[in-house]
């Protein structure tokens, strides 16, 4: 053939991460998101209860727990409404990272037998996420409320912490669902790193009741805590430490951002250089 | 050579291959890999493609055709950009959609909007295009009085009937479909056929891969023959589709024709062998519908034996007798054969069988009915043509529709 290749149209160069067509992308996750929220949503008669009923009623054994038998809680201020945060905050977390590892898998009729930017699969599971998150977070506004903490303009921060999160989860949700076309046994692996999580980030204490000398590594080295501890302080409790304050100075928390863009990175490179042959190890 | 034309292909493909490196050994466990972080597996290599080119014209109907496993799968999902080629270009011209499988992105909880509008969207479409085309969809697929019930109270055949109503709507320049024409009965692929021929003449290209060559002869203007990987040829339609059925056939007499049937006989004489032959005398496994054949088979005697008569049952894969013969009914004195003498039983005709295996049950028997051996199914032969006509047999014939003034004519059978 000795036409050169430009003037033969478009050239097909198989599957990729990002596809040529931002618009594509877009519109193919939040169709993918919209349709899962649906189907949870409208899929049983409780609908969207369910999903309100897991973060609510973790929190209720837990403050049950906690305050009635080990008396954590005692003596911190709007504990309860701490604890509800620090679930639904966690719940985002989790929920997006471990359905993301599973996801590629879960579509695998689509990955099979239709082209399209392989990154619309880990990025619906973020947005459904992000979907439940802000309807936990109404339920979970109504509780704060209740429970005497006043309204205050720092709410309008929120966005500044869901972000960082939301790349957190992604990068990880990149990285997971990529490994797992490979490694099957990611899945149990992350289970376990979600439990360490849970315990290792200020969830069902505050970070004061740590001994000091952990107090400021954790901030510095799980960014989830350093979210955690700045939510307490912008959304609850303004007498409450910043993640700045206990990290020792807001040029600390570069540490944690550096980590987050680190994980984002990482993620999206493995998924970026899997993508091609996804398809093909399914 | 210089290329002079005014419209560039639809489709080119340019000297495409594509290896799979299946490894002899799954590592599937981090694991495992974090406990021998150096062993390397080995890993078979299968050559699904090998330097596949060639060239579809805008408005063309090209079909694709091979075996089971011969790569053409491959192939459209190397253009469909599922699978990366390893080596060459794919170009195309125009919007592409694949449909590999109907209604890619279905789900049986939602309701027929919402899978309208993920299956659009999947095909390439912007949801608010989805959103707009939804009405012709459902009219087309004649699902109005349905649109609020659930995939999974859909019949499967409304399922397929929304599916291709979608596809249809999408509106791509080029086409790739893959035997989505399987599914759904007669009159559903009629009216697939009648919707691809509607596109193609709009001027939109499709590619077909099947099995049907009767499909293929009906509608392509050409078509590809793979196998191995390879262009095995590319042209008329029904030249393509006759190699195929050659290729496939070809390969598959050595597939187990069944075990013989139970030999019976007083063991005066001894069936040795049977075996076909074509026009031109040569030994085969596989012959065309409609060309002289002859069915040999060859005995010999233990013990002298005056005028023997030999039989045979041609019979298709259901065990239905299809033509039997005789030597005593054509000539009765077939004279006297010493011990240790062999003698040879030809039948010749023309085969009219319907394609599949034939198998040959030949007997000797003593004048009279006292069965020397008999084998069923001792040979078998597989007829091959391009078109299953559902009969049994299709005997050369003429026919024709008579009206008031003018007559109709055609020619039928093999």
């Amino acid at each position: 053939m000795t036409t050169a290749g430009a003037a033969l149209g478009r050239p097909i160069k198989g599957p990729s991460a990002l596809g040529g067509d931002a618009r594509r992308l877009l519109h193919l996750s939040v169709t993918l998101a919209v349709m899962e929220f649906k189907l949870r949503f409208f899929g049983s008669v409780l609908g969207y209860l369910w999903q309100l009923m897991r973060p609510l009623l973790l929190f209720g054994v837990l403050y049950a727990v906690f305050t009635q038998f080990v008396k954590l809680g005692a003596g911190i201020q709007f504990y309860p409404a701490i604890l509800l945060t620090g679930i639904v905050l966690f719940t985002f977390f989790s929920d997006a990272t471990a359905r993301s590892v599973t996801a590629v898998l879960d579509r695998e009729n689509l990955v099979r037998k239709i082209e399209f930017p392989r990154l619309v699969v880990p990025i619906a599971v973020i947005l459904l996420a992000y979907f439940n998150l802000v309807l936990n977070l109404l339920a979970v506004l109504v509780f704060v409320l209740l429970t005497g903490v006043d309204v205050r303009v720092e709410w309008l921060a929120l966005p500044l912490l869901l972000i960082p999160l939301g790349m957190l989860a992604s990068g990880l949700s990149m990285l997971l669902s990529a490994l797992y076309v490979r490694f099957r046994d990611v899945q149990p692996i992350w289970e376990v790193v979600l439990q360490v999580a849970f315990y290792g980030s200020p969830i069902l204490y505050v970070i004061e009741q740590l001994p000091e000398n952990l107090q400021k590594p954790m901030v510095l080295f799980n960014p989830l805590s350093t979210i955690l501890v700045q939510s307490r302080h912008w959304l609850i409790d303004q007498s409450a430490p910043t993640a700045a304050d206990v990290a020792g100075g807001a040029e600390y928390l570069l540490i944690p951002a550096a980590i987050i863009l680190g994980v984002f990175a990482l993620g999206f490179w493995v998924f970026n250089r899997e993508a091609p042959r996804i398809a093909e190890e399914l | 050579m210089t290329e002079v034309s005014d419209a560039i292909p639809a489709v080119a493909i340019d000297r495409v291959s594509k290896t799979f490196q299946i490894p002899q050994e799954r590592v599937s466990t981090l694991k495992e890999r974090a406990l021998h972080p150096f062993k390397r597996t080995g890993y078979d290599r299968f050559d699904a493609l090998d330097d596949v080119s060639f060239a579809v014209e805008r408005g063309e109907f090209f079909g694709i055709v091979g075996r089971n496993g011969s790569g053409k799968s491959t192939l459209l999902k190397c253009m469909a950009g599922i699978y990366r080629t390893d080596a060459g270009a794919i170009y195309v011209n125009g919007r592409l959609s694949t449909f590999i499988e109907l209604g890619v992105g279905f789900n049986p909880d939602l309701a027929a909007r919402d899978n309208v509008l993920m299956n659009g969207v999947m095909l390439g479409l912007s949801p608010s295009e989805a959103r707009a085309r939804y009405d012709h969809i459902i009219d087309f697929a004649e699902l109005r009085e349905f649109e609020e019930l659930k995939l999974k109270n859909y019949s499967s055949g409304m399922q397929v009937r929304l599916a291709f109503s979608v596809m249809v709507q999408v509106d791509a320049d080029i086409l790739l479909i893959d035997e989505v024409l399987a599914v759904g009965d007669v009159s559903f692929q009629q009216k697939c056929f009648d919707v691809f021929n509607r596109l193609r003449d709009e001027g939109k290209t499709i590619l077909f891969v099947t099995h049907d060559m009767s499909a293929v002869r009906r509608f392509c203007h050409r078509a590809a023959l793979i196998d191995r990987g390879r262009i095995v040829m590319i042209g008329d339609p029904t030249e393509v589709s006759n190699s195929y059925v050659d290729v496939s056939f070809g390969a598959s007499t050595s597939a187990d024709p069944g075990p013989e049937g139970e030999r019976s006989g007083d063991g005066t004489a001894e069936l040795l062998e049977a075996w076909w032959t074509d026009e031109r005398g040569e030994r085969q496994t596989v012959l065309q519908q409609g060309r002289p054949c002859t069915f040999h088979a060859r005995a010999r005697f233990n013990e002298p034996i005056e005028n023997p008569a030999i039989a045979t049952v041609l019979e298709n894969e259901s065990h239905l007798p299809l033509m039997a013969t005789s030597t005593d009914w054509t000539e009765s004195a077939t004279g006297s054969f010493g011990a240790g003498d062999e003698a040879e039983f030809v039948v010749q005709f023309e085969m009219a069988f319907a394609p599949g295996r034939i198998y040959a049950s030949p007997w000797v028997a003593h004048q009279g009915t006292r069965v020397m051996d008999r084998r069923p199914r001792m040979s078998s032969v597989v007829v091959t043509g391009a078109h299953q006509s559902g009969g049994l047999v299709d005997l050369p014939h003429d026919v024709r529709l008579e009206a008031a003034g003018r007559v109709l004519t055609g020619q039928g059978g093999a």
